[in-house]
């Protein structure tokens, strides 16, 4: 039987969460990708070629065919290489899981966007918000290790948003949006989460990844500490 | 021991449809329990603790809730007739990609029905139009979006067919005019018994809005 040649292509972007988490899937399974750096302020022919719809990242491209969003891009991993599964097998763990996930990117990530954006009253309202929405991933740590349990699993790929990028943010804003006293489990997941090779291979350097948060804040004209 | 499914829903809804589609697609027969959405029960919010949203589907007493993720979820648990999601992973990567794509439609519909100010409906209607469009190219000239078989995609969209004629009155413009293929395939749809039995009545919908309106203290 002739050996599949494999070609998997990412486009992506450094400082991306959404990006990084499709990092961390491929190394989780082991897969050699090429790694492709897309500047969104002048999308190449490629990125617009093969995401026409949003033109974002990140896109995935396997034998040449593109798969947008990244919790799409996500579960075509899983579907395609099913060893190292990193999604539940049983079919209402699954909905589960895929449920947090969206809660993770429609509901903290929407609302944290505004902690960076806004200022003053505005700004301390979203800031009361995130924290509601995130009382709610306290309570899901509870006696477990991971979100997907013992393991790393398909929401901890997706919350690495919360650990590696909204709780960095909070030095360059200079609001501790996630304090320790008040979310114990986030804080000692964020070690658990520190302790993967994975993980530790596939988020920013975190001194490059402030210095970056600080310059698109100062772009955005926004305050930055 | 039999299944229990029970599907907490509110009769207008473009998502509830979706699940109660999904359901007859696999010949499950379910409980449907109608929600009062202004005096939330008591089951309901036990269900759906973090968003107290409709529709929730209970499945032998556990909750599953945002309606592509039921579709998904009945799909993979009563695998066996009329498959709903395509077998081949690239294909159900794209399915995927089409169903979040139809939920992105929302926000403008919002401003399109219950934007307070003319500006914001007419900018609604723009991004409604734009992104039926966009819907409207993948369907292309093909029976249903995933080609001869009826399915995840097309469920997610046909939700919206019982809201058209509310869309197009208060958006004053005709769906049909910008998008004939969408029509034409929304009425191959509706011949199916699933989508028959389960899109509310149109006109019922339409009357419904000016209630709607006064409900989220919009003039």
């Amino acid at each position: 039987m002739a050996e599949r040649s494999e070609e998997v292509k990412l486009l992506g972007m450094w400082a991306s969460p959404f990006s990084r988490r499709v990092e961390i899937a491929l190394t989780l399974k082991g897969l050699p990708y090429e790694f492709s750096e897309q500047d969104i302020a002048n999308k190449s022919p490629l990125l617009l070629q093969s995401n026409p719809v949003h033109k974002m990242i990140p896109v995935l491209l396997h034998n040449g065919k593109p798969i947008s969003e990244s919790l799409v891009i996500l579960e075509y991993i899983d579907d395609t290489w099913q060893h190292n599964q990193i999604l539940p097998q049983d079919p209402y763990d699954k909905a589960i899981a895929r449920f947090w996930a969206r809660f993770v990117d429609e509901q903290i990530y929407v609302t944290a966007m505004k902690v960076v954006g806004k200022v003053g009253e505005e700004r301390d309202a979203a800031v009361e918000a995130t924290r509601d929405l995130l009382k709610l991933m306290e309570k899901e740590l509870v006696g477990k290790d991971f979100l997907g349990g013992e393991s790393l699993g398909f929401v901890d790929i997706v919350a690495t948003l919360v650990a590696f990028w909204l709780m960095r943010t909070e030095e360059v804003v200079g609001v501790k949006v996630v304090p320790v006293e008040m979310f114990p489990e986030i804080h000692r997941w964020v070690k658990n989460l520190l302790d993967v090779d994975v993980i530790k291979k596939c988020i920013p350097p975190e001194g490059e990844h402030l210095n970056y948060i600080r310059a698109r804040m100062d772009s955005l004209k926004l305050k930055s500490v | 021991m039999a299944d229990e499914v029970i599907l907490l829903d509110y009769w207008p809804s473009l998502f509830g449809v979706r699940t109660r589609i999904a359901l007859e697609e696999k010949n499950k027969k379910f409980v449907y329990r109608e929600q009062d959405l202004c005096n939330k029960s008591a089951l309901l919010l036990e269900m759906n603790p973090v968003h107290k949203k409709i529709p929730v589907l209970i499945h032998n007493g556990k909750p599953v809730c945002e309606s592509l993720i039921q579709v998904e979820y009945i799909d993979e648990t009563w695998p066996g007739e009329n498959p709903l999601l395509p077998s081949d992973p690239y294909q159900r990567a794209k399915a995927r990609f089409w169903g979040d794509f139809i939920n992105k439609m929302l926000p403008g519909l919002g401003k399109l029905m219950w934007g307070t100010k003319g500006e914001e409906q007419e900018e609604g209607k723009k991004e409604f139009i734009e992104m039926l469009k966009t819907v409207e190219s993948e369907l292309g000239d093909k029976t249903y979006f995933g080609g001869e078989t009826f399915g995840y995609v097309d469920i997610a969209l046909i939700g919206f067919y019982g809201w058209f004629d509310a869309f197009e009155k208060y958006g004053n413009f005709s769906i049909e005019a910008e998008c004939p293929k969408i029509i034409a395939w929304a009425k191959r749809c509706v011949k199916r018994y699933s989508v028959a039995k389960s899109l509310p009545d149109s006109k019922k919908i339409t009357e419904l809005v000016p209630e709607l309106k006064k409900k989220k203290g919009i003039k």
